[in-house]
């Protein structure tokens, strides 16, 4: 069983309105160190053993559901998930 | 003419486009459930606005999966009209039968009220009741439509002419050059945020958006007469 970590952010070309209010606020409470803000979306996955190829599966996944490519970003991490 | 008004768990406009085309335009329609597997026996397709799957995930991303969409993407292919309103733009976009998406309006409100649009194409077949750059009044209710597409994409819209209409004074979600309806490159399936359906007899305080629903029914005789 592997747990796959998926991060979804609106991809740089792309004005993220939610992140600028956020970082708006940050710099109104004097975190003025903070020069970009991108909001995204975490998607946790279990995913049992298959004869099918994880990083395959994890990208068609991706790309056909998970996000929509036109307007996101993905990155994903696999962690082993300690067998009972 | 035969229509057909999806309806997904969550869509919410569907009564409206129902009443639209029997009560105003007065032609054929059915509610077609989201899980049927048959649209041949249909002239046209309407997917309706609301919130199909609740928007879960992005607006449009589950519905797209829908078993009625693999037909409605045969409906397209075979050169019927399609119609997308507000989530039915969403479901379309996601479905790739149109290009670019729809974003968060940019102010972050949901945005609820009548604006202008301008007809900037009228020679297609949901605009040839209007006249070119002619300015009608017709509801939006949306939170994300603010339509975004890359530069290569936003080149073939405008010289495919396939923008149909524009926000014709204030933008009211941040879409690039203040798009709010958009054709394929065939003409056959439009896109679009605003609510034609909501403007349909001037008791519902405006009847702007009938037209668009004449021109597809005109067009449709038309094409028919001519192969008969």
């Amino acid at each position: 069983m592997k747990k796959v970590k998926v991060y979804v952010t609106l991809r740089e070309s792309v004005l993220d309105p939610q992140g600028s209010a956020v970082m708006g606020a940050l710099h109104s409470m004097n975190y003025k160190e903070v020069s970009d803000v991108r909001i995204g979306k975490f998607l946790e996955l279990q995913i049992e053993e298959s004869d099918r190829d994880l990083d395959t599966t994890v990208k068609e996944m991706c790309e056909k559901l998970l996000t929509n490519t036109v307007i996101e970003d993905y990155r994903y991490e696999v962690e082993e998930v300690a067998g009972k | 003419m035969k229509f057909a008004v999806i309806v997904f768990p969550g869509s919410n406009c569907d009564l409206d486009m129902y009443h639209a085309i029997k009560d105003e335009l007065g032609e054929e329609v059915e509610y077609v459930w989201h899980d049927e597997t048959d649209l041949s026996g249909f002239d046209g397709v309407l997917l309706p606005g609301g919130f199909s799957y609740g928007d879960y995930l992005r607006c449009g991303a589950i519905s797209r999966f829908s078993n009625v969409m693999s037909e409605v993407v045969k409906a397209a292919e075979a050169g019927k009209p399609v119609l997308g309103v507000c989530n039915g733009f969403q479901v379309l976009t996601e479905a790739g039968l149109l290009p670019g998406a729809l974003l968060r309006n940019k102010n972050l409100k949901f945005m609820c009220r009548t604006v202008g649009l301008k007809v900037e194409n009228n020679e297609t077949q949901f605009t040839s009741e209007y006249s070119k750059d002619e300015v009608i009044q017709i509801p939006i209710a949306h939170g994300e439509g603010n339509y975004y597409c890359d530069e290569e994409t936003l080149t073939r819209l405008k010289e495919n002419n396939q923008i149909v209409f524009t926000y014709a004074s204030e933008n009211p979600n941040g879409s690039i050059e203040d798009i709010a309806g958009i054709v394929n490159e065939k003409g056959n399936v439009l896109g679009m945020m605003p609510h034609p359906e909501r403007a349909a007899n001037d008791i519902m305080g405006g009847s702007d958006g009938l037209a668009l629903f004449k021109s597809i029914v005109k067009h449709w005789r038309e094409s028919h007469v001519n192969q008969a």
